[in-house]
């Protein structure tokens, strides 16, 4: 492999603990691996929990993944930590009765938050089904479809991606508390700190969690260079992902990638706390379910049948 | 509200009190707009008729078959759109002729929940206009050729 890979601080073979003894003790150098331990990794491996680091920490942060980032898709990238708008709770809404089935969504997104082409783990699934069966069973939906032309006679979508929840199953799960809900209401994962144990992964009820088993892989023309440590700065494998609501875009005001491919105008977005956004319309005057509202998990990701 | 700024103001948008929406332009096939460059010469036949000198591209397949070029279009002002009422509007705000039949889908369209919306969630919006997304000449959606399919767990290397 000629480029030189980053490694998930987190992935060093000595744990934490050890090594802090070890420091107390004034043997900090000799513990840690020479191979690995230029200044940089140093850095990442110390690094303080994100909620927990200042202004000035958090700077330090990003510029030293800008660094890594640069030198490895040779070109400018920044990192963003932009926080979250005061008022604001962001929510979802999806139209079933015009979503085609067209997986648009799925490709603008792995664009647009810097998914692996290889091995894809795509953060929205689309399910097909047949009208008039059961289709409560997300887990045995069918994903794979490929038909010629979409949308096939007899059938319907269902869009799947994280739903961003109230009282999310994930982040309690989290032995590490790298996972987290932000004042947004974004489900957010830092993977600076996730250790890939995949806990969320068996905690969250609609499969919105992914893993990079293997080396992530974005081709260096395609990376998205605009990004949000808390979003779709690229990942390490062995670290969980997830939809953020394209954090990156939307606490800048922005609608999220998916809402603007779309070609039907199935997907729609917007502030939950104000009484004249979009998604506020559409809980007010649609019939919105949410999906396996059973659970408590509060999902604030709206489906609906506008017509 | 930053689409209040964007209030340009149109006759028939004034008597409406409705914000005129950003929207791209109407998506005219090349050389065809004005129609009156061509229309001023020729002598305007109100005949319900099939058209078989010009036009013929277009395939009327809206409201089954019920609709004629002169529902929509002014026999007299051709590069104008006519309301049921008689008032002539232009082909940008289209959304007043369309919403004559769709009302309800056009109450959904103002609130930004009908069709596709780009731009900033609490700002600048982009509308489009109904003829942007549909065919008005045809207005059912045609299918489209899906994405690739994800990976299935087993093909992954
Ligand atoms: S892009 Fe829109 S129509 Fe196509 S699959 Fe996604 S939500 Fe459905
Ligand atoms: S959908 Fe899953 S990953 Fe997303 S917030 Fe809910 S429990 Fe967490």
């Amino acid at each position: 492999m000629s480029k030189k890979q980053r490694k998930n601080p987190l992935s060093l073979k000595l744990d934490r603990r050890n090594f802090l003894k070890g420091s107390a003790l004034g043997l900090a150098a000799s513990a840690l691996p020479l191979e690995n331990a230029d200044a940089s990794f140093i850095e990442a491996f110390f690094q303080k929990h994100f909620r927990e680091m200042n202004k000035k920490e958090i700077q330090e942060v990003l510029n030293r993944l800008e660094k890594e980032y640069s030198e490895q898709y040779k070109k400018h990238v920044t990192v963003k930590a932009t926080k979250a708008m005061p008022g604001v709770q962001f929510g979802y809404g999806l139209d079933l009765s015009r979503c085609i089935g067209c997986r648009r969504c799925v490709y603008a997104c792995i664009g647009e938050n810097n998914q692996s082409r290889d091995p894809q783990i795509p953060w929205i699934q689309v399910l097909s089904f047949r009208k008039g069966d059961k289709w409560t069973d997300l887990e045995e939906a069918d994903k794979y479809y490929n038909p010629a032309t979409v949308p096939e006679p007899e059938h319907w979508y269902m869009p799947v991606q994280c739903q961003q929840c109230r009282h999310p199953a994930c982040t309690r799960a989290c032995p590490t508390q790298a996972t987290w809900k932000e004042p947004d209401g974004i489900v957010v994962v830092d993977y600076n700190w996730c250790i890939g144990c995949r806990y969320c992964m068996a905690a969250c009820p609609y499969g919105a969690r992914h893993f990079n088993w293997g080396e992530p892989h974005i081709p260096d023309d395609e990376l998205n260079p605009v990004t949000h440590y808390l979003g779709n700065r690229p990942r390490y494998k062995g670290v969980v992902e997830k939809c953020t609501f394209c954090i990156q875009r939307t606490r800048e005001g922005r609608y999220p990638a998916c809402v603007e491919i779309c070609p039907v105008g199935a997907r729609k977005f917007g502030n939950l706390l104000d009484p004249s956004s979009e998604i506020r319309y559409c809980i007010e005057n649609k019939r919105v379910f949410r999906l396996k509202e059973e659970l408590n998990t509060q999902p604030k990701f709206y489906y609906f049948y506008a017509t | 509200m930053d689409s209040e700024a964007a209030l340009a103001q149109s006759p028939q948008v004034q008597e409406h009190k409705i914000p005129k929406y950003i929207t791209p332009p109407p998506p005219f096939s090349e050389g065809i707009f004005p129609c009156s460059d061509c229309h001023k010469d020729l002598k305007p036949n109100p005949k319900r008729r099939k058209l078989e000198l010009m036009h013929t591209d277009i395939h009327l397949k809206h409201a089954g078959g019920e609709q004629w070029c002169l529902d929509c279009h002014d026999l007299n002002n051709r590069d104008k759109l006519h309301l049921i009422n008689g008032k002539l509007i232009d082909f940008e705000e289209v959304y007043y002729l369309c919403g004559q039949c769709h009302g309800t889908i056009f109450r959904d369209w103002k609130a930004g929940v009908h069709g596709k919306r780009t731009g900033e969630w609490n700002g600048k919006k982009v509308y489009r206009l109904c003829t942007n997304c549909h065919n008005p000449h045809q207005p059912h959606f045609k299918p489209l050729k899906p994405k690739r399919p994800p990976e299935r767990p087993s093909d992954i290397k």
